[in-house]
């Protein structure tokens, strides 16, 4: 086991794959010499060469739509789309391309490739560069979905999405970079789809997903310790697919769910899942089901306005006592 | 817009009157090839009117015709090599069905079942992207792979003029030239984008010269002249087969019909502008050619058209008769191995299908 950084683990993930498989490049914005914005692909085009290690123009139509045709032509790319904002400026080519091709060929087309993307606030980047838009891309039939928590994880399913066979939209929250956590050492893939239950409970079912997952975790804590409440806590991971076997079999056990989410409220992934758990396990639930969510505006720039919006620890633990009272 | 400007080539050797170019390029002075790929134009040609009866007659979904643009269809194909790989927008049934893809598929793919993208042959090629100019993205992109792989392959996109003004094309061309890809970006200047003339979709003198910003050599052809288009392809792919990278080729030809069999091209432009561009249509003058070759007359004219109508028909009675997609399928191309979430909104779908037929 190896310490490393959230972001150490992801040019740890790209790099075991391009060694194992010749058919993986990688491209982006200022991934190559600079090593990425974020610092998360440092030293990758110095092992792997400026072939399949590349800088493109700013251009992410230009960046998503080659990936789209070197995945159609045998390659499996990894692309970078800087922040998850961005997405907006190439959504056509995710959504109406990437996302439906292998249906409208009748599976002759497939699209073995990842599309990483730093998303999330909590950095004071402001409006345009701080969403979490993981629901804009669960909403979208033919993608799968996936924003890892841990450096583990990061490494683990970063190395799957890398080798699944289908489009992977991989959401690493920029907060978390810093974050430092063990990985196992050598080959380490884990299996897309799966949640990850973090902490067993009895009294409610926290699921989160990528920052929101440590502060689930700490609010577990606090309610243990200072409300006698116990919680499980799981780690959503996949949105696409999702594990609903791990949060029903939770949800049934404890009556009760709260979801802890940073997309905006409308529509966000808790919806998805509180829907599926009313309509599944409506007879098992003690209680109402509640959203954590940051409330339906863009994030602000000013920290102590930001800090305000995020779902915190002390909102999670508020609204779970007030659940289980 | 003019043909022809002091910085852009515009090649022409087939000339209206039929007339062959003494200059043009050596290999294509055998009028016998020229008969080749005159027999595929006719075929095309039959082959496309017959498409939007089959629409009029309610046996085949919206049809985008390629009526006027046979010499630039066949042309683009006839330099590609096999192991090329096309990237077509909506309106090049044609180039495609010279590659191999079958007339079946491209009726069932206009009759509205993906299966008809999923070609017999040339597996490689992309199907039929709707999406304006993006193509030229995906070309780009399997450029990089044949790079990424050192082959010896080439990708050609084959664009719209319309399609010229869109980010993505830009996007394409930019990426490429920085990259000394195997591409090349074909724009079908048929002058109208739907309703839009090209006056009004762009100040530059040329959609050619749209490739000097990217660094990209422009090149121009009269996309009637099968002679023109084929040389002034195969000159761009051979530069890109030994690493000189992409080509921008403007095919300058005109929309014979309508934008789709919904549209209807005379709210919005003059008969005259349609008949003047009837006389320089590409068959005119290929015919002359053949005919002052004596090579071609009436009689074999009527035998070849008796026997495309054949085949024609023999496509269509396939794709009629091709059973419909069962609704599974829908489902089943979704991903390479379905997630149970889907697994359980296929059963209901099948589901309800059963319960709609009893």
């Amino acid at each position: 086991m190896a310490q490393l950084s959230y972001r150490e683990a992801v040019s740890a993930a790209i790099s075991q794959e391009m060694r194992l498989d010749d058919r993986v490049v990688f491209i982006g914005e200022d991934v190559a010499a600079a090593g990425g914005v974020f610092k998360t692909t440092e030293g990758l085009q110095a092992e792997f060469g400026p072939v399949r290690v590349r800088d493109t123009p700013i251009a992410e139509q230009a960046i998503l739509g080659a990936a789209m045709g070197a995945a159609m032509t045998g390659l499996r790319p990894v692309a970078e789309i800087m922040f998850s904002d961005f997405f907006a400026v190439c959504w056509d080519i995710v959504v109406n391309q990437i996302a439906k091709t292998r249906f409208m060929s009748a599976g002759q087309c497939s699209f073995p490739l990842v599309i990483r993307s730093a998303n999330g606030g909590g950095a004071r980047f402001g409006a345009q560069h701080s969403q979490s838009v993981e629901n804009w891309a669960m909403a979208v039939p033919g993608l799968k979905v996936v924003a890892p928590s841990s450096p583990a994880d990061v490494k683990g399913l970063l190395a799957a999405s890398i080798r699944d066979p289908d489009p992977v939209l991989f959401f690493e929250q920029k907060s978390l970079y810093g974050t430092k956590g063990e990985v196992p050492d050598g080959e380490c893939v884990e299996p897309l789809g799966k949640a990850k239950v973090l902490r067993e409970g009895s009294d409610v079912t926290i699921v989160g997903l990528a920052a929101m997952v440590p502060k689930a975790l700490k609010a577990a804590e606090i309610l243990q310790d200072k409300h006698g409440i116990s919680a499980t806590v799981i780690d959503v991971r996949s949105l696409v697919p999702l594990d609903t076997t791990t949060i029903f079999e939770s949800v049934s056990a404890t009556g009760r769910l709260v979801t802890v989410e940073e997309n905006p409220r409308l529509c966000g992934w808790g919806a998805e899942v509180s829907s599926l758990v009313a309509e599944e396990l409506f007879w098992d639930l003690e209680g109402p089901i509640v959203r954590v969510t940051t409330p339906h505006i863009p994030l602000p720039s000013a920290d102590a306005l930001e800090d305000a919006v995020l779902p915190s620890v002390d909102r999670i633990v508020e609204n779970v006592v007030r659940l289980a009272d | 817009m003019s043909d022809s400007s002091a910085d852009i080539r515009y090649l022409r050797f087939l000339k209206p009157n039929g007339e062959l170019d003494k200059d043009a390029p050596t290999g294509s002075h055998d009028p016998n090839e020229i008969a080749d790929l005159f027999r595929r134009m006719l075929e095309l040609r039959v082959f496309d009117s017959k498409a939007i009866n089959l629409q009029r007659t309610g046996k085949l979904g919206t049809y985008p015709s390629w009526y006027g643009h046979e010499a630039a269809q066949v042309g683009v194909a006839a330099a590609m090599k096999k192991e090329d790989v096309l990237a077509p927008s909506y309106r090049e049934g044609g180039v495609m069905l010279c590659r191999g893809v079958s007339m079946a598929e491209i009726l069932l793919y206009w009759g509205g079942d993906e299966r008809g993208s999923d070609f017999a042959v040339p597996r490689d090629d992309f199907p039929y992207c709707v999406p304006i100019a993006t193509q030229c993205l995906h070309a780009a992109g399997a450029a990089m792979a044949f790079q990424h792989r050192g082959e010896s392959r080439c990708a050609v996109a084959v664009n719209g003029d319309g399609g010229t003004s869109e980010g993505a094309f830009y996007e394409a061309m930019n990426i490429a030239g920085v990259r000394k890809l195997p591409v090349v970006f074909v724009v079908i200047n048929n002058q109208w984008a739907i309703s839009v003339p090209v006056a009004a979709q762009t100040s530059s003198s040329t959609l050619a010269h749209k490739a000097i910003a990217a660094g990209i050599e422009g090149v121009q052809a009269d996309g009637n002249d099968i002679v023109a288009v084929r040389h002034c392809m195969r000159e761009a792919l051979e530069k890109a087969r030994k690493g000189g990278g992409p080509t921008l080729v403007e095919l300058i030809t005109y929309r014979l019909g309508d934008h789709t069999t919904v549209d209807d091209a005379g709210r919005y432009r003059q008969q005259d502008e349609v008949d003047t561009a009837s006389d320089l249509e590409p068959f005119i003058r290929t015919r002359k050619y053949l005919a002052s070759k004596n090579i071609w007359d009436t009689q074999l004219e009527e035998q070849f058209l008796e026997q495309c109508t054949n085949n024609i028909e023999a496509a269509v009675n396939n794709y009629l008769a091709t059973p419909k997609e069962a609704v599974e399928q829908m489902f089943n191309h979704m991903y390479a191995e379905m997630p149970e979430s889907l697994l359980a909104q296929r059963a209901h779908a099948i589901h309800f299908c059963d319960t709609d037929k009893d």
